[in-house]
């Protein structure tokens, strides 16, 4: 049995909070430049700007956006470690807490009725899980909601298949246009419950852009998705062009034999994700 | 690329041509949702606005508060496709055009047309470009709104496209 003070898992989540605030990840730089070298125009305007935005939030240390989104918390907790210290849920916010103050972050989270600000952007989205092992995995995710905005669920038929699987990411990008700041990075949850596909789907989102699924029969729907979502045309900002998507991550859980869920998050081009493991 | 400073005279706005990119330096106001609502609910109540809307532009954004040394923190657009309920209204009272991300409806477009402004498509996303190129940031309306209250920011090279004219023109 390993002891572990949730202090720590507060300093944690502080630390990464700030990074991925400011850093774009290392896949998606990539990526965007790959993109503007196939783009002119306004749409090539767009992509040299937000790679241009990348390297300012770098050099000036500020938010790569000033959406600096809700704050999603992926937990994997060993079993063989025994918490102390303040409950996980108080830890988990008191580290968001310090780092969207002390980053100068914007504080995005309010009632939905009321829509009165919280003022600190707690509380964090959290997800535990516990697994194996005596260790803790910490992941941030940073959710901008003009993305977030264009995400949707479909419970499909077993019927619709790989097609209607298809169908719906690229309705879902489509409809979607130019609001959620394509090009976007599109998770997509395959399987599982009404809530689990959706969690599949964020949990997609902290894939490398670029990087494939393992089962051969999931890759090709990423490929076959990606292709048709950029053969639409929206391109960056909606501007036109070849780059609507930066890629298609699909991850996959068995389901009921009576449904086929689909959950589709969209994700802007700002791809911020940290992750940590005590 | 074009060079514009605000206030924009009738014959500047209708020179532009959807597509253009341009750069924008002067005085913008900051709206978001809230704000919006407060300012059809005084227009209603045959109050002014906090701002003078003859020819002015009103920014969708929300920025993140401003560290020591600046004037303001990360301030890209958000997605303007929200504001839809209120932007024809606006644009009766004289605006000069709006700056935002993503398209907006038939209705905003057909305000813009007959109202001869203009509608500049920010880069979304590009928050830290925005907030660097800002000079100067002043609370004028609504604190209790936090980040969503209306501030008047002095702009510098705003990099923009022209998304509609006021000619119907659409880049989308």
């Amino acid at each position: 049995m390993r002891t572990l003070d949730t202090k720590e898992i507060s300093n944690a989540v502080y630390a990464l909070a700030l990074k991925a605030g400011r850093t774009l990840t290392e896949s998606c730089r990539h990526a965007l430049a790959c993109a503007a070298e196939k783009e002119t125009g306004a749409a090539r305007f767009a992509l040299d700007t937000i790679l241009e935005n990348g390297e300012v939030a770098r050099a000036e240390e500020m938010p790569v956006c000033q959406d600096t989104g809700m704050a999603v918390v992926l937990l994997s907790i060993g079993q063989e470690v025994f918490l102390t210290g303040d409950p996980l849920r108080e830890a988990v916010d008191d580290g968001v807490r310090r780092a969207y103050a002390d980053g100068f972050f914007r504080k995005s989270i309010c009632d939905p009725l009321t829509r009165k600000n919280t003022r600190d952007n707690t509380p964090a989205h959290l997800h535990v899980e516990i697994v194996g092992g005596d260790r803790v995995e910490i992941a941030f995710l940073p959710k901008g909601f003009g993305s977030e905005n264009m995400s949707r669920l479909f419970m499909l038929t077993p019927a619709e298949g790989k097609e209607g699987i298809l169908k719906a990411i690229v309705d879902t990008v489509r409809e979607a246009g130019s609001r959620p700041c394509p090009p976007v990075y599109v998770g997509v949850g395959i399987g599982g419950s009404f809530d689990g596909c959706a969690l599949l789907a964020k949990k997609a989102l902290t894939r490398e852009v670029g990087s494939v699924n393992p089962r051969e029969d999931v890759a090709e729907i990423e490929r076959e998705a990606l292709a048709r979502i950029n053969a639409l045309g929206i391109g960056p900002q909606g501007f036109h062009g070849n780059t609507t998507a930066l890629g298609v991550s699909c991850e996959v859980a068995p389901t009921h034999i009576a449904g086929l869920p689909v959950a589709v998050n969209i994700q802007c081009h700002c791809i911020r994700f940290e992750k940590v493991t005590l | 690329m074009k060079e514009l400073t605000l206030p924009l005279s009738k014959e500047e706005i209708l020179s532009l041509r959807a597509g253009e990119c341009v750069e924008l330096s002067g005085t913008v106001y900051t709206a978001r949702d809230c704000a919006h609502k407060r300012f059809l609910e005084l227009l209603e109540k045959g109050e002014k606005l906090p701002f003078d809307p003859k020819g002015a532009f009103l920014y969708y954004a929300g920025p993140c508060p401003a560290p020591a040394g600046k004037a303001c923190g990360s301030c890209g657009p958000t997605t303007s496709a929200r504001m839809n309920a209120y932007a024809p209204r606006l644009l009766k009272e004289g605006l000069g055009g709006m700056i935002g991300k993503g398209e907006m409806s038939a209705e905003t477009r057909n305000a813009l047309q007959e109202c001869g402004a203009v509608y500049f498509a920010a880069i979304g996303g590009a928050g830290a470009v925005y907030g660097n190129a800002i000079r100067r940031a002043e609370l004028v309306a609504f604190p209790d709104l936090l980040s969503e209250g209306v501030y008047r920011l002095e702009v510098e090279r705003f990099p923009l496209v022209v998304a509609y004219d006021a000619h119907g023109g659409n880049l989308y």
